[in-house]
């Protein structure tokens, strides 16, 4: 319940007095003596507003103590309350996380920085919690979060919402930082566990908010769709032993019918009434492998067109990767082999693991056992996770031979 | 909050500005940023070839070069000094400059104040 709270009061908080560090800090001191209050006086009937009223006597309290800070908040205070009227006290929390998004995905904001920043501000997640999800040291984490916020502060990037006519060149940030923090959590980069569900799940709520405060944008519904659909299967993409099970042998009855089921409509608001964006055409895909009940019966044509039109939206290494290996699945593994060895000199791929996976893969059935097996040892010497590598080992054993 | 526009053209290999902006461009420009009261300061710099350098070294000795001659692509062209709310309006100023099109770019820096 705090961890939603938060997130709004500190929204509100940086509405009224510009200040992240302020904001947070008076944050963290109400949610505390909420915690001393309310076990013995009974939770108050409107726990948010009780909070903010708490929240903002400690911001006023802090800005009489500390007078150089207080000259410089008075100015941004009276421009905040001109730019709005502050709520009335008892009323209800508006709620302002939209502008928060928008300042903690800002492009003066070194990308790095972007991430912890919406975790940390946003998601609620405590430093510590945020640095674990990056696997850094809490320390070096720290540094950045404050790093991140002097910025803010000194730039004076803006608390607020763009204007409709500058939304479509900002809002492909946000959801890029949203989505950036799922992808951590889907595939971890680097670390001992091939998922990061904790990750996963907060980027779902961020946009699950997002989407809330958006619901007209198609992309941020195409972005929640495409979550959905692939954290539906998490549970399948492990093995008992922690290993990763890829798409074609994953048990399909252990995908999360409720998440297919809730994004799965999402897909076609976000495909309808416009040309289709970056993120609803990867939740379509997402959708026609969810809605499959094998690999064999997977609506290939229709990924390899799909794959097309994210083609000409972005195109990039990766897409014609992932393209290539879908027409592997409808034109056999030649077509696609074709298509991979002349993406051999894409710098991006050098580095990536699957592009040398999948020429294994694809090796292998073809029955070209020796060079499928050194495909698969340069995708083992590039894979950053110990599941990755254990598949990879399991792969070239069976085409190595003894 | 005061801003300040670095204005860095972009040169071809003789160091001569490749910007198909005309004088009327940057006569808009100046003036539309006049007109928005936002003006502080600025000037246009002259080419950079009339450029001089000057350091003191270990013994307090003065040396003189000409110089710098363009190494990078981009030259400093000339600044703008604004007075604007925050970072994002800054920019937009500084990408209306001609200075940010044809391979150029604006640099934004915030000026720093000591009075808080």
């Amino acid at each position: 319940m705090f961890r939603e709270e938060r997130g709004l009061l500190l929204a509100a908080l940086v509405r009224r007095f510009g200040d992240l560090d302020l904001a947070e800090e008076v944050t963290s001191e109400a949610i505390e003596a909420a915690l001393v209050h309310w076990p013995a006086e009974g939770v108050p009937p409107k726990p948010g507003a009780w909070l903010m009223t708490t929240a903002r006597r400690k911001a006023v309290d802090r800005l009489r103590r500390d007078q150089a800070y207080a000259a410089r908040l008075a100015v941004m205070q009276v421009e905040a309350d001109r730019a709005a009227p502050a709520p009335a006290p008892d009323g209800e929390l508006p709620d302002e996380r939209l502008q928060l998004f928008f300042t903690c995905a800002h492009p003066a904001l070194p990308a790095e920085d972007r991430a912890a920043l919406t975790l940390r501000c946003l998601a609620g997640l405590t430093t510590p919690e945020v640095a674990r999800a990056f696997l850094v040291p809490s320390a070096t984490m720290g540094k950045r979060i404050v790093r991140a916020k002097n910025r803010i502060r000194t730039l004076r990037i803006p608390f607020r919402v763009p204007d409709p006519a500058e939304l479509p060149g900002r809002l492909p940030g946000v959801l890029q930082v949203v989505y950036s923090i799922f992808t951590e959590g889907y595939a971890a980069s680097s670390g001992p566990d091939l998922q990061r569900l904790d990750l996963a799940e907060e980027a779902i709520r961020l946009a699950r908010i997002l989407r809330r405060l958006l619901p007209g944008e198609r992309e941020v519904t195409g972005l929640l769709a495409l979550m959905l659909l692939i954290h539906a299967r998490r549970d399948a993409r492990t093995g008992p032993d922690g290993d990763l099970v890829l798409l074609d042998a994953q048990d399909r009855t252990r995908w999360d019918r409720a998440l297919i089921d809730e994004g799965t409509p999402l897909v076609e608001l976000a495909l309808t009434g416009g040309p289709p964006g970056l993120y609803g055409v990867q939740a379509a895909i997402a959708a026609l492998h969810d809605e499959a009940p094998d690999v064999a019966t997977t609506d290939w044509p229709q990924i390899v067109a799909l794959y097309d039109v994210l083609r000409g939206l972005a195109p990039s290494p990766v897409v014609d990767l992932n393209r290539a290996v879908a027409v592997a699945m409808r034109d056999g593994p030649a077509a696609g082999l074709a298509l991979l060895d002349a993406l051999a000199s894409e710098p991006r791929l050098r580095e990536y693991s699957p592009f040398p996976a999948a020429r294994g893969d694809l090796l292998s059935r073809l029955g070209r056992h020796p060079e499928a097996a050194a495909a698969y040892r340069d995708a083992l010497a590039l894979a950053g996770t110990e599941p990755e590598r254990a598949h990879l080992r399991r792969r070239l054993a069976e085409v190595a031979g003894p | 909050m005061k801003y300040m526009l670095l204005i860095n053209a972009a040169t071809d290999a003789d160091g001569q500005a490749v910007s198909q902006c005309t004088f009327e461009d940057w006569q808009v420009y100046d003036k539309s940023v006049k007109d928005a009261g936002i003006f502080v300061t600025g000037h246009s710099l002259a080419d950079l070839t009339t450029a001089t350098t000057v350091r003191v070294d270990d013994r307090g000795e003065r040396v003189v070069t000409d110089g710098p001659f363009a190494e990078s692509r981009e030259v400093l062209g000339g600044y703008y000094v604004i007075d604007v709310p925050d970072l994002d309006i800054a920019l937009d100023w500084a990408a209306r400059c001609p200075g940010a099109r044809d391979g150029g770019s604006m640099v934004v820096r915030p000026v720093a104040s000591f009075e808080d």
